[in-house]
C-alpha cells in the first residue's frame, strides 16, 4: 500500500493533539485524502486528540458533514478524541435546516475552548478570546 | 409539488433558451449558467451562487441556505446525473428579490421522487439528505424527471418574506 499523498491540510501536532482545519476550497478528493493523512497522523504520532477548526468554512454541505463524522468515527476508533471547533452561527442554523445534526460529533465554540476540552490550558496572563479572534 | 406552471419546468428541459416564466420579471442578463462535470466546478459554482445571493441582498444565513442547497444540488447532477448545469437567477418582482436555481442533468432520472426526498434514503455515498434538505432550505421547489432522461431541479428562495 502506497502511503497517502499528502493533502493540502496542514496538521500539526502540539503534544499528543493534532490541530488541523479545514477551508473552503477543498474540494473531495482533497477532502478523502485529509482522511486518510489525518488517520494515519493519529496512529503515527500517537494522538489521543485532534481539533478540526471549521470557522473558515462558509458552508457545510452533506458531503462535508459526512467527512466530519467519518473521521470522528474513525479516530475514537483508534482511541482519539476529535473536537469540531468553531462552526459559523449561519452554518450552523443551516445544517440543522438541513437535517443534519453531526451526530456523535463534539464541538467546541472555538479552537481555544476545543483545546481546553483536550486538556490544553490557556497560558497565564493572556486575556481570553485573544488567540481565538486572530484566527478570524 | 410543483409551485408553478408545469409546462415551464417541461419546456425548460427540452430548450435551453432564455426562460420567461409566468408572473416573474426577470432582469435582462440576470441568469448566467454554469458548467457542473468536475468537483472543481461544485467549488465554482458555490461562489457564483453566494454573488448572485449578495446581488439580490440577501442576508448572511439566508446566503448560507442558498449556497449550501446549490452545493446539494449541483452534487447531485454530478455524482447521481452523471453531469449537468447549474443557472443561475437573480429575480425581481415588485418589491422583492429572489434567486432561482435550475440544476439539470441528462442521467438516469430519479425512478421514485417521494422517496429520493425522504431523508436518509440514499443511493450514493451521501448521507441521503440532499435533495429533501435542499428543499428545505428554499421556499419553491419542482423536480421534473423522466427515467433514463434526466432530473431537472427549478428551486427559489425569496428575500423579505
Amino acid at each position: 500500500m502506497n502511503a497517502p499523498r499528502p493533502s493540502a491540510v496542514p496538521i500539526l501536532r502540539l503534544g499528543d493533539v493534532l490541530v488541523t482545519g479545514l477551508l473552503n476550497e477543498l474540494d473531495d478528493t482533497s477532502a478523502l485524502m485529509f482522511t486518510d493523512e489525518l488517520t494515519e497522523r493519529i496512529v503515527a504520532d500517537g494522538a489521543r486528540g485532534v481539533l478540526i477548526d471549521v470557522s473558515r468554512l462558509d458552508l457545510i454541505d452533506s458531503f462535508v458533514a459526512r467527512t466530519l463524522t467519518e473521521l470522528a468515527t474513525m479516530a475514537r476508533l483508534l482511541g482519539a478524541r476529535v473536537i469540531v471547533a468553531g462552526m459559523r452561527p449561519a452554518v450552523a442554523i443551516t445544517l440543522v435546516e438541513l437535517g443534519l445534526q453531526l451526530r456523535g460529533v463534539e464541538t467546541a465554540l472555538n479552537a481555544e475552548q476545543g483545546m481546553h476540552a483536550l486538556g490544553w490550558q490557556q497560558a497565564p496572563g493572556s486575556s481570553r478570546g485573544d488567540s481565538y479572534d486572530a484566527l478570524r | 409539488m410543483t409551485l408553478y406552471d408545469e409546462g415551464y419546468a417541461r419546456g425548460a428541459q427540452q430548450a435551453d433558451g432564455p426562460l420567461r416564466p409566468v408572473g416573474l420579471d426577470v432582469a435582462p442578463g440576470a441568469a448566467t449558467t454554469h458548467a457542473v462535470m468536475s468537483e472543481q466546478d461544485l467549488l465554482t459554482v458555490r461562489h457564483a451562487v453566494r454573488s448572485a445571493t449578495v446581488e439580490a441582498g440577501f442576508a448572511l444565513v439566508d446566503q448560507t441556505r442558498i449556497v449550501t442547497a446549490a452545493s446539494e444540488l449541483a452534487r447531485n447532477a454530478y455524482v447521481h446525473g452523471g453531469g449537468g448545469s447549474l443557472t443561475i437567477e437573480v429575480l425581481g418582482h415588485g418589491a422583492r428579490a429572489g434567486v432561482r436555481l435550475i440544476v439539470r442533468d441528462n442521467g438516469p432520472g430519479i425512478p421514485d421522487l417521494e422517496k429520493a426526498l425522504t431523508d436518509g434514503w440514499t443511493t450514493g455515498a451521501g448521507l441521503g439528505h440532499g435533495l429533501g434538505g435542499a428543499r428545505r432550505l428554499m421556499h419553491e421547489f419542482d423536480v421534473d424527471t423522466v427515467v433514463g432522461q434526466g432530473t431537472t431541479v427549478t428551486a427559489i428562495r425569496w428575500n423579505n418574506r
